[in-house]
């Protein structure tokens, strides 16, 4: 093996698994915080919610798998060593709540008694036993979650933005979903 | 340590950004965090305070009758009870759902009357209502909420916001506020309709003698995946007496109830109403016509009685959508409403210091 050196971007999987879960979980912050606040609509959006959870749940441990097993991209060498760590942190927090959320979401079903109703007949089993202070715990813990969440998305999509349109180091590259060849002048040789 | 910085993304020299050029590519990207913050906080009823919510329909249950910490905003005094329904297998013919198919599911439920003051006294002329939860063998849930009125006063949530305040007394003086209700009932002539329906019907003497009625229309779909318009109620088997004037003790109901079911288990059958093109699903205040076809799916049986205190349906919310796979919601704006804020008022509920109910584990043992 001649060429250890590590990729211009993230394995493929994992772009696409990237791009496909910044879409389900915008759209499930967005419905979770209407759901929360709507009268008319809050049985369909819940009804959307639950399953997307679970998918999202899903598509976390592919990502993660998928993340331990692919060589990841440098971070451009002009990336100063705070904004390194603050950028692995950050991307760390990500993967814990994209865990965290929905196994929250599941525990606070089945500690607050409820069917966990997937669609049609589908729906999974409780994870915990019924406990009406644990309910409340983890309904709250869900919701402070899902405003981290919202924040870190934020910050991650502000960071991104600064890199592409300020700095202009191709820091994108590393995730936008086509490939990027190294030897397109952007990179040194 | 990498040997080699083949795989690096390179600076390559490009111009740093100044002036107008700089401040344009700035401001692009305050406007993208200031329009999906703000997208996101109007999704969540920010910038609409006066969006009716979830959350304003039991603060409007506060307003009118207190907090009371633990306790259902709602049909707050209560008591438990289980038993099973005998599914007789007519059902089918309507619904999939294994609830129908002939055989015996448990079930737990709850009496309680309409209203958020859990130590109110017992009263000949208050709502009563009848909560069910059927567990199927498959492990899906119908869970039921039903009161002993044909019709429902409202057929939108706004309306029941309103009407709530308009047919509770000031919590200021206690008084009724006058002229609430009359100009709330111009408004509304439908709830007009619905109480004159409401009066020919009169309660019973008290919570087993009487029918439960589930209001809001639902869809029901076969095994053929036809879809039918059903609307259920439960009639008792218990011979219907007539109502009392007057209530002999705070707990006269409750009492009657458990005096009753330590005497012996009580029974009513389960009774779907089908509907017919034309009538209507999205108003729960309208009666559906009298000759419109009726499936006695099975014998509802109660037979234990217990108090709150102890009983694990205190921390059951009665979700009307918490529905198994063959029973579906219809049109009826009510029914995501109900949903809705039973969700908050189990939410809020949930974090409170539980009081002992007033049904409590003696009354229900005496």
């Amino acid at each position: 093996m001649l060429n250890t050196n590590n990729p211009t971007q993230f394995a493929l999987p994992s772009r696409i698994l990237h791009w496909l879960m910044a879409a389900c979980l915008i759209a499930m912050l967005f419905i979770g915080v209407s759901m929360v606040a709507s009268l008319g609509d809050y049985h369909t959006l819940l009804a959307i919610h639950r399953p997307l959870g679970i998918l999202i749940l899903l598509l976390a441990v592919f990502r993660l798998a998928t993340r331990l097993l692919t060589k990841i991209p440098e971070f451009p060498t002009a990336m100063a060593k705070p904004e390194r760590f603050v950028a692995k942190a950050s991307e760390r927090l990500l993967y814990t709540l994209f865990f965290a959320l929905p196994l929250v979401g599941w525990a606070m079903l089945s500690a607050g008694h409820y069917p966990i109703v997937m669609f049609g007949a589908v729906h999974l089993p409780p994870i915990l036993p019924a406990k009406p202070g644990l309910y409340a715990t983890l309904r709250e813990t869900h919701t402070i979650l899902a405003y981290l969440l919202f924040l870190t998305f934020l910050a991650h999509m502000s960071a991104i933005l600064f890199h592409t349109l300020i700095l202009r180091d191709g820091l994108l590259n590393r995730m936008i979903p086509w490939s990027v060849r190294a030897a397109e002048g952007k990179t040194r040789m | 340590m990498n040997t080699s910085e083949s795989g690096q993304i390179s600076q390559a020299p490009i111009a740093p950004l100044r002036g107008a050029g700089l401040a344009l590519r700035l401001s692009a990207i305050a406007g993208a965090i200031i329009v999906t913050a703000g997208l996101f906080l109007y999704a969540g009823g920010w910038f609409t305070p006066h969006k009716l919510t979830p959350a304003a329909i039991i603060n409007t249950f506060e307003y009118v009758n207190g907090v009371h910490p633990g306790f259902r905003r709602n049909h707050a005094k209560g008591v438990c009870v289980t038993g099973y329904f005998d599914s007789n297998g007519q059902g089918q013919a309507v619904s999939k759902a294994q609830v129908f198919l002939p055989g015996r599911a448990p079930i737990v439920g709850r009496f309680a009357l309409a209203g958020g003051k859990p130590y109110a006294d017992d009263t000949p002329g208050n709502v009563r209502s009848l909560a069910i939860l059927f567990k199927q063998p498959d492990g899906q849930e119908w869970r039921t909420a039903m009161i002993n009125i044909p019709v429902f006063v409202v057929n939108t949530p706004q309306a029941f916001n309103e009407f709530n305040v308009a047919s509770s007394p000031d919590p200021a003086t206690g008084k009724n506020i006058p002229g609430a209700m009359s100009a709330f009932l111009a408004k509304h002539p439908e709830t007009a309709a619905a109480i004159k329906v409401i009066g020919q019907h009169p309660f019973s003497s008290g919570f087993g003698d009487s029918p439960y009625y589930a209001l809001n229309a639902f869809r029901f779909v076969n095994a053929q995946g036809e879809s039918t318009p059903v609307r259920w109620s439960v009639t008792p088997d218990q011979t219907l007496q007539a109502n009392s004037a007057t209530a002999t003790d705070k707990n006269y109901l409750f009492d009657g109830l458990i005096a009753q079911l330590h005497a012996g288990p009580l029974r009513w059958h389960l009774i779907l109403t089908i509907g017919q093109p034309g009538d209507s699903t999205a108003d729960a205040t309208q009666v559906w016509p009298p000759d419109r076809r009726q499936i006695d799916a099975g014998t509802l049986t109660i037979n234990t009685i217990e108090s709150e205190a102890t009983s694990p349906t205190r921390d059951i919310n009665f979700d009307p959508l918490v529905l198994p796979d063959g029973i579906s919601p219809s049109d009826d704006p009510l029914l995501s409403a109900r949903s809705a804020a039973y969700s908050q008022s189990f939410t809020r509920r949930e974090r409170e210091h539980k009081e002992p109910s007033a049904i409590s584990t003696s009354e229900v043992e005496k």
